[in-house]
């Protein structure tokens, strides 16, 4: 069965301008990345500034063109932005950006804003749209009669609703969510995950959740896929990558996350900042902040290899015999 | 022993709509202080109104001590010298929160020559130690570059050695680690408790982050609607929570280990300032609530396992039988 | 830097010539310079022969193109009046634009930014919308009635100033104020509105958590950042103030470029129009080229530094 989503070695490359007069620098925003994603399927992908995780939401979208590499829905090729075919395809992976307040209209009622979809795409009547609008508005947790109401009367977890229920009213195959959650209170970032989590099952929606917060990945997501400087280093289970992280990104990261009960001292605190696309480490990306980086770490750049049955990490130093933490 | 900062009553508005309904808080020396809540519960405000930093709009009233100083109503030239000088203050965003157009180093030495009276290279001396001190690499080469010519996590550590250049007794720290990236958050952390303990110097901690604040803090206050809902010994809040929203708050975060399970959200939203529900503020989202909760505002009452709690219908733990509480009072 | 100045100047190049094509142009197709000079009852061989004599009967091409190639070589036509060179008359007439502009613009800087700034450290007060109202009646009432106004007012019934002529410096007060209200108006908005935007920044709150003194955190951290976008508005009024200048000059007879420029357009006295546009478009473009150098200096963002990592 053909994945319903399927990147294979995606590369995107920027020209930085560094100030006026330096010559423009380019940098590989995303520099081999192959992921899939299965029908009914959450893979999440984490990483911190400089991953390039939002860019490689944007390139599966089909938005950002990617210089290397394919992106495959169901089979077939991603047209190029702005084509009639791409905009048709539009209808069947949608997207949930992070800011809901600046991904909505101010001057459209919610109405408005979840009709839209379906004028575009020319699906149903009006009478059949008004009636598709009341189906997705209740089915993501929206009261009826908010349909009048402007995005700046609502809260700001009912308003990623709308951004959700806009995305929903196509009824697409696929959803890509950048950070959906992550500008939400903690008690309403539970409601809209546990909705996320249920109009998968629902409906059998693929789903790419990009994030940095690895709590909320680890709940929604099926698998993981980990990045660090625009490529994986490591993916696998969702529940095995955070309980048992095999490369020592992933370890430091998850040991970065403040738990209740586990002292500080127990932590690994990783040195230096999050890197510079602009000026990419020899060999291994991480090792200038790596804890147990080795000679080899500096000269050869790993590459993603399988560790397990259904876990990979790029690490020359894991192997079938695994790094302890 | 006495403390170092008590609020007593502190009460703040805005064109009428009021956002903080009475605060009380001690903060003893070298303590740590975590303040938590959701965006609007009034754990900045708190504060700010402490230090005279709300526009002139709003009105404060109530009282705020630092030692033997009253500071509400505090003339301005009295406030200059306390801010930075014994309570300083770091912000979310650090980025954003340093001046884009002074070199840093000048702004760490503006701070130094405020409160210490450093000035020249005694200042420049002072502030490059500082700046080594909370961990910016090549400190000396650094002095005069400006502000986005740093990362997030290093700009954050600047505005601590700006805090710490006029050798405070109370560091405000407020959401410093939101705005940055995971294992910056850490470093950030570990940062902060570090210093803590070196300059002994008392944290007040202000989060929307549990976990964050259960390792850094010692005691810790949850705030809902602009009042302060239940108070105490982090162990003490962690292993048993009793206010129905702090067991709600513990409930909705996603675990990181352990069976991955639904979350268990709070139903409902924050509500708004202008339109607060009679009697208790979280009444309508609680599932423990009773007729009473819709009628009287319970108020923060202190518990006799140590902590502080505001609430007529607590979460029941099997060891605590005599809950101090307004029904009591109204039987 | 280099490369930036001179691409600059390159663009500022192409825009002095684009002003002139159009001007050229258009000053062409709009009436017959010999007609309005010479009056309606000359002859036709007359009007005839003044045109042969200016060329005004070759395709337009031809001369633009010696036009253009004069101008290359510094020589910027003959006056259709009398046959002096244009630019010496427009050099002559200089002086006299300056004595009104740059007070003029002095005054702008020293009344209009320091409103704007009392009224946004005064905001929602009774002075900030004093300010306010002021500034919109300095800036939406013309020029032209505004100078008559005070005409009528100083001069007519007051008697205390001349209404008209260069002879005093008495008579230079009533223009450059004429000249300069609408600017204090302008900039007191933009300054105001300049710097609410800097004292919402969190950085000012930064400092007065730091234990600023109030007045020190308005001097050091506030006007250095409000400093670009009013900077920019002081970059557009420069050429705001030529266009004054040839409203007041007329109003108050005084000889400078801008009566000049009317005399010369009214008489379609190509030459001299053309000067005269040349010197305002170089003017306009050497300004905007030294506010974009001044961002550099103002805004450390903007200079040629990479985010260190």
């Amino acid at each position: 069965m053909t994945a319903l989503l399927e990147a294979d070695g995606l590369v995107r490359i920027y020209d930085t301008h560094r100030g006026l007069f330096a010559r423009p620098a380019p940098v590989r925003a995303v520099d081999g990345v192959s992921l899939h994603v299965a029908k009914g399927e959450t893979l999440g992908v984490v990483g911190e500034s400089g991953s390039g995780k939002s860019t490689l939401g944007r390139m599966l979208l089909g938005i950002d063109a990617a210089q290397g590499g394919t992106v495959r829905i169901n089979g077939k090729p991603m047209p190029a932005f702005g084509t009639p075919d791409w905009r048709a395809l539009r209808a069947r992976i949608q997207m949930v950006y992070q800011d809901p307040l600046s991904a909505l209209d101010r001057r459209l009622t919610i109405a408005d804003q979840l009709r839209e979809p379906l004028e575009i795409h020319r699906i149903g009547t009006a009478d059949s749209r008004n009636q598709r609008i009341h189906d997705v508005m209740l089915s993501v947790g929206l009261r009826p009669d908010q349909a009048d109401k402007f995005p700046h009367e609502l809260s700001g977890g009912q308003r990623q609703r709308v951004v959700i229920a806009r995305a929903l009213m196509t009824d697409p195959e696929l959803l890509v969510c950048d950070e959906p959650v992550s500008a939400l209170d903690v008690s309403i970032q539970a409601q809209v995950v546990n909705l996320l989590a249920d109009l998968q099952v629902e409906k059998g929606l693929g789903m790419v959740f990009i994030s940095h917060d690895l709590k909320v990945v680890r709940n929604l997501c099926d698998r993981v896929a980990v990045m660090y400087l625009g490529r994986i280093v490591e993916d696998g289970p969702s529940d095995k990558i955070f309980s048992d992280p095999k490369h020592p990104y992933t370890q430091a990261l998850v040991s970065s996350v403040p738990q209740p009960g586990r002292s500080l001292n127990s932590r690994i605190i990783l040195q230096g900042e999050p890197p510079n696309p602009a000026q990419r480490p020899t060999g291994c990306a991480f090792h200038p902040r790596c804890r147990l980086s080795e000679d080899i770490c500096r000269r050869d750049t790993p590459h993603l290899r399988q560790i397990a049955q259904d876990r990979s990490a790029a690490c020359h130093l894991v192997a079938p015999a695994t790094v302890t933490a | 022993m006495s403390n170092l900062v008590e609020i007593r009553d502190l009460r703040v508005a805005f064109d009428g709509v009021t956002v903080l309904h009475g605060i009380d808080l001690d903060v003893a020396p070298g303590e740590s202080l975590g303040l938590v809540g959701e965006s609007g519960c009034g754990k900045s405000v708190t504060w700010l109104a402490a230090l005279g930093l709300l526009p002139a709009k709003a009105s404060v009233t109530g009282s705020v001590r630092l030692e033997t100083q009253d500071l509400s109503g505090a003339p301005r030239h009295a406030l200059e010298r306390i801010r930075g000088g014994r309570i300083a203050m770091i912000f979310q965003d650090p980025s954003s929160a340093l001046n884009p157009v002074i070199r840093v180093g000048h702004q760490i030495c503006e701070a130094l020559k405020l409160h210490r009276g450093l000035t020249g290279s005694a200042a420049k001396v002072e502030a490059l130690r500082l700046m080594d001190l909370v961990g910016i690499p090549d400190a000396r080469n650094r002095f005069s570059l400006f502000t986005h010519e740093f990362s997030g996590g290093q700009a954050q550590r600047l505005m601590i050695a700006m805090a710490l250049a006029g050798e405070p007794d109370l560091l405000i720290a407020d959401e410093p680690t939101t705005a940055l990236d995971a294992t910056i958050q850490a470093q950030i952390l570990d940062l902060l408790v570090t210093l803590r303990r070196e300059m002994a110097m008392a944290t007040v901690f202000i989060s929307h982050d549990l976990a964050a604040v259960s390792q850094v803090c010692d005691r810790i206050c949850v705030m809902y609607a602009g009042k302060i809902v239940e108070q105490g010994p982090v162990q003490q809040l962690f292993d048993a929570p009793r206010h129905p929203y702090t067991r709600g708050l513990f409930d909705a975060i996603p675990l990181l280990t352990g069976p991955r399970q639904r979350l268990i959200p709070i139903p409902g939203t924050v509500p708004d300032p202008r339109h607060l529900p009679t009697g208790c503020a979280f009444a309508p989202r609680c599932n423990r609530a009773q007729a009473f909760c819709a009628t009287q505002r319970p108020d923060l009452l202190p518990q006799p396992d140590g902590r502080h709690l505001a609430c007529a219908y607590p979460v029941p733990v099997p060891a605590i039988q005599n809950t101090v509480h307004m029904q009591k009072v109204y039987q | 830097m280099i490369r930036f100045i001179a691409s600059r100047l390159f663009r500022a190049g192409l825009t002095v010539i684009a002003v002139m094509t159009f001007a050229f142009v258009v000053l062409r197709l709009s009436g017959d310079p010999a007609q309005v000079l010479l009056g309606p009852d000359v002859p036709q061989s007359v009007i005839q022969a003044f045109r042969d004599r200016w060329g005004l009967d070759d395709p337009i091409w031809t001369q633009y193109l010696a036009y253009m190639k004069a101008m290359f070589q510094g020589d910027f036509g003959l006056s259709m009046r009398d046959r002096s060179p244009a630019i010496d008359l427009v050099l002559q007439r200089i002086p006299a634009t300056l004595a009104l502009t740059i007070p003029a613009l002095i005054l702008q800087l020293a009344f209009g930014i320091p409103a704007g700034i009392y009224a946004a450290l005064k905001r929602g007060t009774l002075a900030d919308r004093g300010v306010i109202v002021v500034a919109i009646i300095g800036f939406t009432v013309p020029s032209f009635v505004m100078g008559l106004l005070l005409v009528l007012l100083f001069a007519v019934t007051l008697g205390y100033l001349p209404s008209g002529g260069a002879s005093t410096w008495q008579h230079a007060i009533l223009p450059i104020v004429t000249m300069s209200i609408g600017g204090i108006g302008v900039l007191a908005r933009f300054s105001r509105s300049a710097m609410i935007e800097v004292m919402g920044q969190p950085y000012i709150r930064t400092a007065s958590a730091k234990g600023v003194k109030w007045r020190d955190v308005v001097r050091y951290h506030a006007l250095p950042n409000a400093a670009v976008p009013i900077v920019t508005i002081v970059g557009f009024m420069v050429g705001s103030l030529i266009a004054g200048a040839i409203i007041v000059e007329t109003i108050f007879s005084w000889p400078g470029m801008g009566r000049l420029l009317i005399v010369s357009v009214t008489n379609r006295d190509l030459a001299v129009v053309q000067c005269i546009l040349l010197l305002v478009a170089a003017v306009m473009v050497v300004s905007n080229l030294i506010v974009d150098l001044l961002y550099g200096w103002l805004d450390p963002r903007l200079r040629n530094t990479a985010a260190a990592h």
